[in-house]
């Protein structure tokens, strides 16, 4: 087996990942039903303790904070759906990762492509 | 005998899904990536397929990591999409072919390639959005279809030259099918994007150009790469170029290019598209192997 290697800046979701983000990747994998949403909205503090979130993670969703919940063992396929509630696109998530302004973000996709 | 008549790679990107829903084609951010379909949607009414295996990646839809399989393959005789969390429209159920998709399976197995056999499926945007790009409007069903899902969600990932062996594998599978079908790959996916880290936004155009001419003759280049190497030029997401290899190994004859495009961004992501044609191996070529 070759060894991972790290990629600055580059999250690998493997095995501790999968292991450690189960509860936060389960109760977002609930999202995909409206019914879950609305109930996520409606009282967060519940739905997550439904679903034995750590108190890392809780934090990390408390805090609406991507990298918080990547190093909680986040996948961000499945974040994108918590994303969706809090009304943040994949945009708003890249802005927020790397410390820049949506605008700024945009602008440097565009320019990738020059 | 069945007829594999070509191979069609594309991006699969969330957005796509409310640009159609929202009739932006003609928007000028959306313009460039939309333009370079009509050629493709041209050719397929030219060979019309009957039915179209598609190589793609499940985000949570049918799959969630509890049970988390390397390679899946559908065998029913209908596939639905549902609600992915993140507001796109939910499509129309698409018509499978359990017939066919059994007999890649059987085939497949006997091959090594050891499948998970869902007789339910549910297909999200990663399925749904190249079908409706290739066949665009309200009636965007006339092909049947058969859902290959590949794990590029959760590492450890198939290589890319197991996703090669597969595609061929799958490509011997439909070869030997008696029916008389015509028969798409489609691999959905990429190019370059990465949307988690603080490399977000990451996109390597040089590195996507090369798979895309390496992809056409010579797409054993690409299995030198590690899924490590891929995540680091192509970015996290950028390994779902995993699909495409397949698809161009399920092509076992002659390949040549029909069109191609590729437009940075769409999203996040270095929107792409492949449209390869698969002519029957010379028959002198066919004996030696």
């Amino acid at each position: 087996m070759q060894a991972e290697r790290e990629i600055p800046g580059t999250p690998i979701f493997g095995s501790e990942e999968a292991r450690r983000g189960l509860a936060l990747n389960k109760m977002c994998f609930s999202f995909n039903d409206a019914t879950n949403r609305n109930a996520f909205k409606q009282d967060e503090d519940a739905y997550c303790k439904k679903y034995g979130l750590t108190p890392q993670q809780r934090e990390a969703v408390k805090h609406r904070n991507v990298l918080e919940m990547i190093e909680a063992g986040g996948n961000v396929y499945y974040l994108a759906k918590l994303a969706g509630i809090f009304g943040l696109n994949v945009q708003d998530i890249g802005a927020q990762q790397t410390g820049m302004t949506v605008e700024a973000f945009k602008k440097m996709l565009v320019e990738e492509g020059k | 005998m069945a007829r594999i008549i070509g191979g069609i790679a594309s991006t699969h990107v969330p957005a796509i899904g409310n640009a159609i829903a929202k009739g932006l084609q003609n928007d000028p951010y959306w313009k460039p990536f939309f333009d370079g379909f009509p050629p493709a949607q041209d050719w397929l009414a030219k060979v019309k397929p009957d039915v179209v295996v598609v190589f793609y990646n499940d985000h949570g839809l049918n799959f969630f990591l509890d049970k988390m399989p390397t390679f899946a393959i559908g065998a029913a005789e209908t596939y639905e999409n549902a609600d992915e969390g993140w507001g796109l429209p939910v499509a129309q159920p698409y018509p499978g072919d359990a017939d066919l998709s059994w007999h890649i399976a059987k085939s497949l197995v006997a091959d090594e390639f050891d499948m998970t056999i869902c007789q339910e499926m549910l297909v999200d945007h990663a399925f749904t959005i190249p079908l409706s790009l290739l066949w665009p409007g309200a009636n965007n069903r006339p092909v049947r279809t058969i859902p290959i899902s590949v794990n590029t969600v959760q590492h450890p990932l198939p290589s890319a030259a197991r996703c090669l062996k597969l595609g061929q594998a799958v490509g011997r599978a439909i070869d030997s099918y008696e029916k008389d079908v015509n028969v798409l790959i489609v691999g959905t996916g990429g190019l370059s994007h990465q949307l988690d880290g603080k490399r977000a936004g990451f996109i390597n155009k040089k590195f996507d150009l090369m798979c895309l001419e390496a992809l056409q003759q010579h797409p054993e280049q690409l299995t030198g790469y590690s899924n490590i190497d891929l995540v680091e030029l192509a970015g996290t997401q950028g390994v779902e170029i995993l699909n495409w290899i397949a698809m161009r190994g399920a092509l076992t004859g002659r390949v040549s290019k029909v069109h191609s495009n590729y437009h940075i961004p769409i999203s996040n992501t270095a929107s792409a598209l492949l449209v390869l044609e698969n002519q029957p191996a010379k028959p002198e070529l066919r004996l030696a192997g």
